[in-house]
């Protein structure tokens, strides 16, 4: 019997690769100045924004574009835009 | 009870990170967001349009849902059929999504809508508008505003957008309803609402576009908000025939929302006081809607 | 099995009835669960056949009266992502609004079935049968079956879908009846019983892929050119030939459970013994039965292969057919302007390889519904033996034109 190929995509993380490559500047979380209100989270189009084991927002770099919504809305400027590839790495 | 952050946060995860939407994307946001209140239960059609790309590319997907890729004319006419297949299977309890853009929805599918949307086929049908042919990089559609620059209309455009969420109301729909990624409490309980109704349900959610509109990437949230702060994009349902305006926010000035995207950069001054006057025009004549009670039969 | 096996069924009941009223009968005995319908002269009576079965309870159907018939098939398209068994019918301009979702169904591997009520495409307006609409189809990757008879039209409608949703098919399906000819012409038809029907064609159950919240997939995004975008096309191709096997056995079967046989890919007649052949589909190749039955009386030495599946394409079996005739005759009801007649050049072509290649002479007759009569198909014959005496110069000759062709 033949095998036919059906294209079928499944999901998965990455579909476009690692996208964090893609960032010019990249979101750092102040812990002193958040105050969970996940904002950011609920901005995130990329759904890079996770809740860490200390409780606060926690981004995974891996897939993290920059675009600066999350910063752009935090409501207590918890989040700065640093440029990549100054002494940052992903 | 209204969809709170908390729910939204217990709710579950559909977009799969490392997608190829733009930096920036609002669409991927309204994505986000819809899916979430739908939940497990639903089926996607999506017509030709940036969700397409977005997906990513064959074998992988960003959506952890089911997704059936169509062609451009066709998102209303699939999902009827869909949602035909499954009450005949069963499995009516399924939410059937037609997932389309702007140009997908207010120019060549306008016909496969208008018919899913008379005869009143059981579909949830979303438009996220971001206001031109932006996949195939930056042409005027029918939802393309006033003045503004596209690839088509390099000195602007010179007419004034259709009034779609209007125009499916006119067809009797059992939900219509607009929205913005600005105002998310408003977007998903909207959206709630549609998902707990049968026969056909509009929702258009206004989807702000860095790449297409030209403007930072970070004030892709910034300016969906003040798209319906300065009543461009006037939030409103229309439910049991009656038109009801949902966000009356102080009025802002709309230069506020002009100038970061450089779609208007070429704007005289008198040019955004007839772009203000022809909003505010649409603004009144919704209030004189919501006035006159049961209109849409 | 031979061409002639048609016997009395003991089953079923007989009625005098439409080629039409048939497909309508046939697409309730499937127990197709979506029906998107259209209307379009002279397609339009069997999707109102269907809605009658539907609201008077005969079938358990969703009716969708979609408001075109690129809606038509899109709905239908719909339909089968989520595994129901989908059917829809159309003509002419109908079937070309679909083209662009006829692709479709074939990319989504959906085994959906139509029939198509052959009509001319304009303009100028013309009601009336050719072939014209199905042919510029061709390369869609549907199955195409012409039939030729409203018995012929009924059974084909319920092997349809059992060839289509065989697991090493899964193509879309495309029964052809002659418009008026057939879709509005009254003669007996035996209609099965539906415990015959339900125990020849079990419910769709897609194999490959469906719509499913509980296994979430995504169909039909873009795929990169290194990517799989070639072998998934030359699966389809591999799919195409497959149906072709599927059909030998499926028309077997039904012989055997119906007691009746319409051919196969092909229905052939007297090829054997013949000095020529003469090929045609739908009704044209009915009436080039009779044609020849009379040519034989006449002592002329002439067999008959009837095309009924022209996607895939019968080559083989034509070319095992062809092997030491004087001469194959071809009558096409439509044309591939600038080159000839779609069967007259698909028929030269599969002949190219073989040993023994006689010539081919193809004709274009009978569109827009012109009337092609016994006497027209006997003097296309001796037309032809003459043109492959003197040298055949070209694809197809038109017949029965009222101007004079241009350097003739």
């Amino acid at each position: 019997m033949a095998t036919n190929v059906i294209p079928v995509s499944l999901p998965e993380a990455g579909a476009s690769g690692e996208t964090g490559i893609w960032r010019v500047f990249r979101p750092v979380i102040n812990k002193e100045k958040c105050v969970k209100c996940w904002l950011c989270w609920l901005y995130c189009q990329e759904e890079v924004i996770s809740e860490g084991a200390d409780g606060f927002p926690e981004i995974d770099y891996t897939y993290c574009k920059g675009c600066g919504m999350c910063a752009n809305e935090c409501p207590t400027k918890a989040i700065e835009m640093v440029p990549e590839g100054r002494g940052n790495s992903l | 009870m209204p969809i709170t952050m908390k729910d939204l946060r217990r709710a579950g995860k559909f977009v799969m990170p490392g997608n190829a939407a733009c930096p920036g994307c609002g669409a991927l946001v309204a994505f986000k967001l819809v899916s979430k209140v739908l939940g497990k239960d639903a089926v996607y059609v999506i017509p030709a349009c940036c969700t397409s790309v977005i997906q990513g590319p064959y074998p992988k997907s960003g959506f952890r849902v089911p997704v059936f890729n169509m062609a451009f004319a066709a998102a209303a006419s699939t999902a009827a059929g869909m949602a035909a297949g499954l009450a005949a299977l069963g499995r009516g309890n399924v939410r059937v999504v037609a997932w389309a853009g702007d140009g997908g929805t207010y120019d060549i599918g306008i016909q496969a809508l208008s018919g899913a949307a008379e005869r009143g086929d059981d579909v949830l049908y979303i438009c996220y508008n971001n206001e031109a042919y932006m996949n195939t990089g930056i042409q005027r559609s029918g939802a393309t505003p006033p003045k503004a620059w596209t690839k088509t209309t390099p000195t602007g455009k010179a007419e004034m957008k259709k009034n779609m969420p209007l125009i499916v109301a006119a067809h009797g729909a059992s939900y219509v309803a607009t929205a913005s990624i600005g105002y998310p409490f408003d977007l998903v309980n909207k959206v709630a609402k549609a998902r707990d109704k049968r026969g056909f349900r509009y929702i258009e959610i206004l989807s702000t576009c860095p790449t297409g509109w030209n403007y930072p990437v970070n004030k892709t949230i910034e300016l969906a908000r003040l798209a319906v702060d300065t009543y461009v994009w006037p939030l409103y349902e229309v439910e049991d025939g009656k038109l009801r305006i949902t966000m009356r926010p102080k009025r802002r000035p709309l230069r506020e929302y002009l100038a970061p995207q450089r779609r208007f950069a070429h704007l005289t001054e008198e040019d955004v006081r007839a772009l203000e006057r022809a909003f505010m025009d649409r603004w009144e004549a919704l209030e004189k809607l919501e006035a006159a009670g049961r209109i849409f039969v | 099995m031979t061409a002639q096996a048609s016997r009395l069924a003991e089953g079923g009941r007989w009625d005098i009835i439409t080629a039409n009223h048939a497909v309508a009968h046939a697409a309730r005995l499937a127990r197709v669960q979506v029906v998107p319908a259209y209307p379009i002269t002279p397609q339009t009576t069997i999707v109102e056949y269907l809605a009658d079965f539907i609201e008077r309870g005969e079938l358990d159907a969703r009716y969708i009266r979609v408001e075109s018939e690129h809606s038509a098939m899109a709905a239908a398209i719909g339909a089968s992502t989520v595994g129901a068994r989908a059917f829809t019918a159309t003509a002419s301009q109908g079937l070309l609004l679909m083209h662009e979702v006829l692709h479709w169904a074939v990319g989504a591997r959906l085994p959906i079935g139509m029939a198509v009520v052959n009509r001319a495409v304009g303009p100028p307006w013309s009601i009336h049968v050719d072939h014209q609409d199905a042919i510029s189809q061709r390369d869609t990757g549907w199955l195409q079956l012409f039939v030729s008879s409203n018995q012929e039209a009924l059974d084909s409608v319920l092997m349809m879908y059992k060839v289509a949703e065989s697991p090493d098919v899964l193509l879309p399906f495309m029964v052809c009846l002659d418009g008026f000819v057939l879709s509005h012409t009254y003669a007996p038809v035996n209609i099965p019983d539906q415990g015959d029907v339900d125990s020849f064609l079990p419910p769709y159950d897609p194999p490959h892929w469906r719509m499913d919240p509980d296994a979430p997939i995504t169909y039909g995004n873009l795929v990169m050119p290194d990517q799989l975008y070639m072998e998934m096309r030359w699966s389809i191709d591999r799919a195409s030939r497959a149906a072709k096997d599927r059909l030998k056995e499926i028309s077997t079967e039904f012989a055997e459970k119906f007691g009746r046989y319409h051919g196969s890919a092909i229905y052939e007649r007297w090829s054997q013994d013949s000095d020529y052949l003469m090929v045609a589909s739908g009704t044209l190749a009915s009436e080039a039965e009779v044609a020849i039955e009379e040519l034989r009386r006449e002592g002329e030495s002439v067999g008959l292969v009837k095309i009924r599946l022209y996607r895939p394409f019968p080559g083989e079996e034509i070319t095992e057919l062809a092997a030491g005739k004087k001469g194959i005759i071809v009558v096409d009801r439509s044309v591939s302007f600038g080159h000839g007649g779609p069967l007259a050049s698909d028929l030269r072509a599969s002949l190219y390889h073989a040993e023994d290649r006689p010539p081919v002479v193809g004709f274009i007759a009978g569109l827009g519904g012109r009337d092609v009569r016994v006497r027209d198909l006997k003097a296309i014959f001796r037309s032809a033996k003459r043109k492959i005496s003197e040298g055949v110069d070209r694809v197809s000759y038109w017949y029965g034109l009222k101007v004079r062709e241009v350097g003739e």
